[in-house]
């Protein structure tokens, strides 16, 4: 026997641990239905490799490791997938998670499990890998996936191997109660892991109290090849700690923020160690373990064989439980365990106790009191941290100087709330700080990932708007290029000339009738400051608008002729595309010429006739312009597809020209409002026209409408354009159903109101028709 | 006469050369940039989501930092007030509920059936969190989203939700423990009170 | 030699301990109560402090005997060491600036406060008073501003526990940081004695 070292603090808490020791482990009967979390360890949850409804045999896998941090799961009995959803777990929150459902079919039958013939003929990577096929996980604590901790890398050399047979927790029995039964399988346990990790040195750190376990160890020990030592240590809480342990049998620290393989250590519980010889040897995969179920509410304390999956509920009725003695039912010891709040929970790998206590047992926790710095949480803390501090920092929100303070050492073993004499739950402020960290942490990176995201974006949008640029200003020489070129010859006549060669020319045409344009544009800009300050000469100013704008509707025309000369000759997209821009650009100009009348108007300036008079004739070429377009696009159209195409599109058209001239008719009675007198008249005539030609425009825009729907209806075909129409006029609803709620006028108002009934009628409408053509 | 003379003299001398010193002193010790926005933008949210009233994180960061208030970050809340608060040594204040309330962090979510795929949502993300092209469905990652809510009110169809974050597994936060009991007899008295006046 | 260098221990412990200039003599009880909030503050306080209080004093003793007690200017050590402390902190806060932005901002207006600081001056004015040589001026200065730095450290250390602590409502904020002082006092008043200077 070696020497034992200590660590600092513990506490000796009642054992309570003869009532589960008396009797034999057995064998949990088979519970009707079995609950399998996906996640049972720290890392990724295992993905589920089955259906619902899917027979299943006991040992078949269904669900696999997902990533190096996870474990897989196997059917611990025979049965069917009933489901595949949300179940309590056992977990502190009480929350629900995904878990498979097996309604077991009694029979229990086994897959074909065949164990390694010699494992110590296999390469220590198929090895493990059939470890970790097996779904061991470490049944002591965390369970942390077996294999990750036997696959080290070639940076950690393993000197020391420790077993970690302690189990310092009260009221738990189910390690000892294993080594009193089958300590044969921890010693082939022990075997797999040494040949793996060859460590120079083993160690089973086992706690004084379980004489009976000591001795048969030690028996089974006998004659055994390997540097097998059992270190006896004191009883005291919490030896059982994975570092505390390693400093009882090592006297070695593990560093802060470290792992016991960074100092040649690697610490496997027991349980996990006859797992894995199971694993092993017979091809078992880990489907049940032994859990203690005891408290002073069960008439029969003992230990069960159960599989994982079993509920709470059934292991109790197991050990006769008497059920209105129970007061709280606690998973795990009483020091670090959780209480579960109801009885469908089920047992999972790391459930290696379930306390059902009376109210005497575990009485409801004293009231907080205030601290009076006594200090003997300092004294018992095995960590050698300051409780007290961390706890004031804790509830100050202080949480960076508490981490400073290394809260994320502190093991929650809770000795310093079993010690406090005020009851302060100090593990739960320590819980609480932890979580709150790991929070911001989280937040500071996603906050941080967000950011970058966001410069990405904006350095992408950057470089977009510069390439735009650069490609503008490239065009602009291109045009001032092509300008220089034809400055000399005379513009109007090549434009003539070239009408007569399609698609190629047109572009210089563009730009001819573009240059002319820009010249007329200056003029009127001219004519109009001049007639606005009513000064400088107006007529010669006015002739040269006349001669600018009659040398750009020569080069207007030319190009329409070209354009129009070339559509039917190749009558593709393109050319229409040319139209539109055209149709665009006419539009555009009348719609300054509007902008220009409605100026003078309101000044109620002379030269008002000879404006409109442009402005009439601007609006028929665009009238025009947009013919063309239509009659090419309805070309193109009918080439491409025949009916459906073209009838949206003309609808956009049309109710843009019905905005338009709703917009026009409402400037045009405000301008009405300000002339006076004689201009009164002439402007009310105007008015009239315009009234006139809009309520034709929305007339043909409706009747549009209208023949688009039946004809969508007719057709059946245009179901997503419909569906599109019909969110829309919803949004719209909503969108003035808003507006309605904000607007507090009553003008205003009583107007929303009849939009929103118009809107609601057009949707509610467009909502019907849908539906009946939906099914179809 | 003399006296005053020289006392004058030698103030004014004195006053020249100390001028001289902190005149070198400031041209050696100049201060480029401001390096306090940085420790400012890191501890913002980052959702980008404007409601500062600066058109985004990195602006209202500076503008802190030029003596702005604090309390102006809603999708922050006052978490992000009270470490704004401890790094400027200011006193935290709540939230300005002119600039919107705090609100349970949530996801953008569309409704992908009456998604018309008009990309409109797409140009307003600041993230880049959402998935999609011109007349094709659009969807958003999740995992990118801040919940900014930016892309609402664009929509044309309204077919976006802003979900509350579910509490799963994964993300369940241990509560704090319940306050203890006030057992000097002047926290639950007068002076309690008198005290909550004050602030 | 000796002499000398006991002469400066003494001065050294006598300005530190005995005559604390915050906890004993009352002075530059303004950063003392303003700063004492963190613990880095205070640190960062307390460093410019000692720079500004060990110049300032070295500067004023220079500037009394070389230029206004030749000239028989005595009268004017109140302006003129006003101004010399000015120009230390002028040049402090630009150092500060550079090298620690954060703890610029976090002293805020406690640090240009420094110019008014009664300890800055009282120093300067007690070395004239106590008639203090180059070498003692250098200590005395030095010693007052380690024995304002110990005050304001170990201050700002209790007050960042008090800070998380269960204080009875009625004593919360400034209350508790003025009893927390005073008792402070008391004990560095047991130092009296100590040395005799």
């Amino acid at each position: 026997m070696g020497k034992v070292f200590a660590f600092h603090g513990g506490i000796h808490p009642p054992e309570n641990k003869k009532q589960s020791t008396r009797t034999p482990i057995r064998t949990a009967p088979l519970p009707k239905q079995l609950y399998l979390p996906l996640q049972q360890h720290i890392g990724m949850a295992a993905s589920p490799l089955v259906n619902v409804g899917d027979r299943v045999l006991k040992g078949q896998m269904i669900a696999e490791p997902v990533g190096r941090i996870s474990a897989a799961l196997h059917a611990p009995t025979s049965g069917t997938i009933r489901s595949i959803g949300p179940h309590p777990v056992p977990h502190a929150s009480g929350l629900e998670s995904d878990c498979i459902v097996i309604e077991s079919d009694g029979q229990d039958e086994w897959i074909e499990h065949p164990g390694l013939e010699d494992f110590t003929q296999l390469e220590p990577g198929a090895l493990i890998e059939h470890i970790r096929r097996c779904g061991i996980a470490g049944m002591g604590g965390a369970g942390f996936p077996t294999d990750v901790k036997l696959h080290l890398g070639d940076d950690h050399i393993v000197n020391t191997l420790i077993i970690n047979a302690a189990e310092c927790e009260p009221y738990i029995t189910a390690d000892d109660m294993l080594m009193r039964e089958r300590a044969h399988e921890i010693l082939g346990g022990i075997r797999i892991i040494s040949h793996l990790l060859k460590p120079s040195h083993i160690m089973i750190g086992i706690e004084d109290n379980k004489s009976h376990a000591i001795h048969t160890l030690e028996s089974v020990l006998k004659g055994c090849d390997l540097n097998i030592d059992i270190r006896v240590v004191p009883t005291k809480y919490p030896s059982g700690g994975e570092r505390q342990l390693i400093q009882l049998l090592t006297g070695l620290e593990v560093p802060s923020g470290r792992i016991p393989a960074d100092i040649g250590i690697v610490c496997q519980n027991v349980g996990t160690t006859a797992a894995i010889y199971r694993a092993v040897h017979f091809g078992e995969p880990l489907i049940s373990r032994i859990v203690t179920v005891t408290g002073d509410a069960v008439a029969q304390p003992q230990n069960l064989d159960a599989l994982i999956g079993t509920p709470f509920a059934d292991l109790l009725e197991a050990a006769h439980v008497y059920e209105n003695k129970l007061y709280r039912l606690v998973m795990g010891g009483p020091m670090m365990g959780v209480t579960v709040e109801h009885d469908q929970i089920p047992v999972i790998k790391t459930t290696n106790c379930i306390i059902a206590a009376t109210v005497d047992e575990m009485p409801p926790a004293p009231p907080e009191q205030p601290c009076i710095r006594c200090n003997m949480c300092e004294q018992v803390c095995p960590v050698t941290l300051l409780p007290q501090q961390l706890y004031w920092f804790a509830k100050g929100r202080e949480f960076d100087k508490a981490k400073h303070h290394n809260l994320f050492d502190c093991i929650e073993c809770g000795a310093c709330a079993y010690v406090c004499p005020s009851s302060i739950p100090l593990v739960q402020y320590y819980r609480f700080a932890k979580s709150e960290i790991r929070t911001e942490e989280a937040e500071q990176r996603k906050a941080d990932h967000a950011r970058e995201r966001f410069e990405a974006r904006q350095a992408r949008l950057e470089r977009e708007q510069e390439e735009k640029e650069a490609r503008r200003k490239a065009r602009a020489e291109e045009a001032a290029r092509a300008q220089q070129a034809r400055k000399n010859g005379e513009v109007v006549a090549t434009a003539t000339a070239a009408a007569a060669e399609p698609a190629a020319d047109i572009n210089a045409l563009k730009t001819a009738a573009a240059v002319a344009r820009t010249k007329l544009k200056k003029a009127q800009k001219a004519l109009e400051a001049a007639r606005n300050s009513g000064e400088g000469d107006l007529q010669a100013l006015e002739a040269a608008v006349q001669a600018t704008q009659a040398s750009s509707d020569q080069a207007q025309q030319a190009l329409e002729k070209a354009s129009t000369g070339s559509a039917p000759a190749t009558a593709t997209g393109a050319d229409v595309k040319q139209l539109k821009t055209a149709a665009a650009v006419a539009r555009t100009k009348l719609k300054k010429a509007r902008d220009a009348l409605k100026n003078a108007e309101d000044k109620g300036l002379e030269g008002l006739d000879k404006l409109r008079a442009t402005v009439t004739t601007l609006e028929q070429k665009a009238d025009e312009a947009d013919k063309a377009y239509k009659d090419a696009e309805a070309a193109a159209g009918s080439a491409e597809t025949p009916m459906s195409q073209p009838a949206p599109v003309d609808m956009k058209a049309l109710k843009q020209q019905v905005s338009i001239m709703r917009t026009k008719l409402k400037k045009a009675e405000a301008a009405l409002e300000e002339v006076e007198g004689d201009a009164r008249t002439q402007a009310e005539q105007a008015l009239e026209a315009l009234r006139q030609r809009h309520t034709e425009a929305d007339k043909a825009f409706k009747a549009a409408e209208q023949a688009q729907i039946a004809a969508a209806a007719a057709q059946g075909v245009d179901l997503k354009q419909l569906k599109i129409d019909a969110a829309l006029a919803r949004a719209a609803v909503t969108k003035l159903e808003r507006a309605l709620a904000k607007t507090e006028e009553a003008q205003e108002r009583t107007s929303l109101e009849a939009e929103l009934a118009t809107a609601r009628d057009k949707a509610e409408q467009l909502n019907q028709t849908l539906k009946q053509h939906e099914p179809a | 006469m003399t006296t005053v003379i020289t006392a004058i003299l030698i103030l004014f001398g004195l006053a020249v050369v100390f001028g001289i010193i902190l005149g070198y002193a400031s041209i050696r010790f100049r201060v480029e940039g401001n390096p306090i926005v940085d420790q400012i933008d890191a501890l913002l949210p980052q959702t980008q989501c404007g409601q500062c009233g600066y058109p985004g994180c990195r602006p209202y960061a500076e503008a802190i930092a030029n003596g702005d208030a604090i309390n102006k970050c809603p999708p922050g809340g006052q978490s992000t007030i009270e470490a704004l608060a401890d790094l400027l040594d200011v006193e935290a204040v709540p939230l300005d509920a002119e600039h919107g309330e705090e609100q349970a962090k949530t996801v953008a979510f569309i409704r992908e059936d009456e998604c018309i795929g008009c990309t409109k949502c797409i140009q307003a993300c600041p993230v880049d969190a959402i998935l999609g092209a011109a007349k094709q469905m659009h969807t958003v990652i999740s995992s990118e989203c801040t919940g900014c809510d930016l892309c609402v009110e664009p929509c044309p169809v309204d077919c976006i939700d802003m979900i509350p974050v579910e509490t799963t597994i994964a993300n369940w936060k241990w509560p704090a423990p319940a306050e203890s009991r006030n057992l000097i007899a002047t926290d639950r008295g007068r002076g309690a009170l008198q005290q909550q006046e004050a602030h | 030699m000796t002499g000398a260098m006991t002469d400066f221990l003494l001065i050294l412990i006598s300005t530190v301990l005995v005559n604390n200039f915050v906890l004993v003599q009352f002075l530059g009880l303004c950063p003392f109560m303003g700063v004492s909030n963190k613990l880095e503050t205070a640190m960062g306080m307390s460093l410019a402090t000692t720079f500004v209080l060990t110049l300032s004093s070295v500067c004023s003793y220079l500037v009394y005997s070389a230029l206004l007690k030749p000239f028989g200017l005595e009268y004017l050590q109140t302006i003129a060491f006003i101004l010399v402390i000015a120009v230390v902190v002028q040049f402090t806060e630009m150092v500060v600036h550079k090298t620690s932005p954060m703890l610029y901002k976090l002293l805020g207006i406690f640090l240009p406060l420094i110019t008014t600081n009664c300890a800055v001056l009282g120093v300067a004015l007690l070395n004239i008073k106590k008639q203090n040589g180059f070498v003692e001026s250098i200590a005395y200065g030095f010693g007052a501003a380690v024995g304002f730095s110990l005050a304001l450290v170990l201050f700002s250390a209790i007050r960042e526990r008090i800070a998380v602590a269960d204080v009875p409502v009625p004593f919360r904020g400034a209350a508790i940081g003025m009893v927390t002082a005073g008792l402070m006092s008391l004990a560095f008043m047991g130092f009296a004695g100590l040395v005799q200077f």
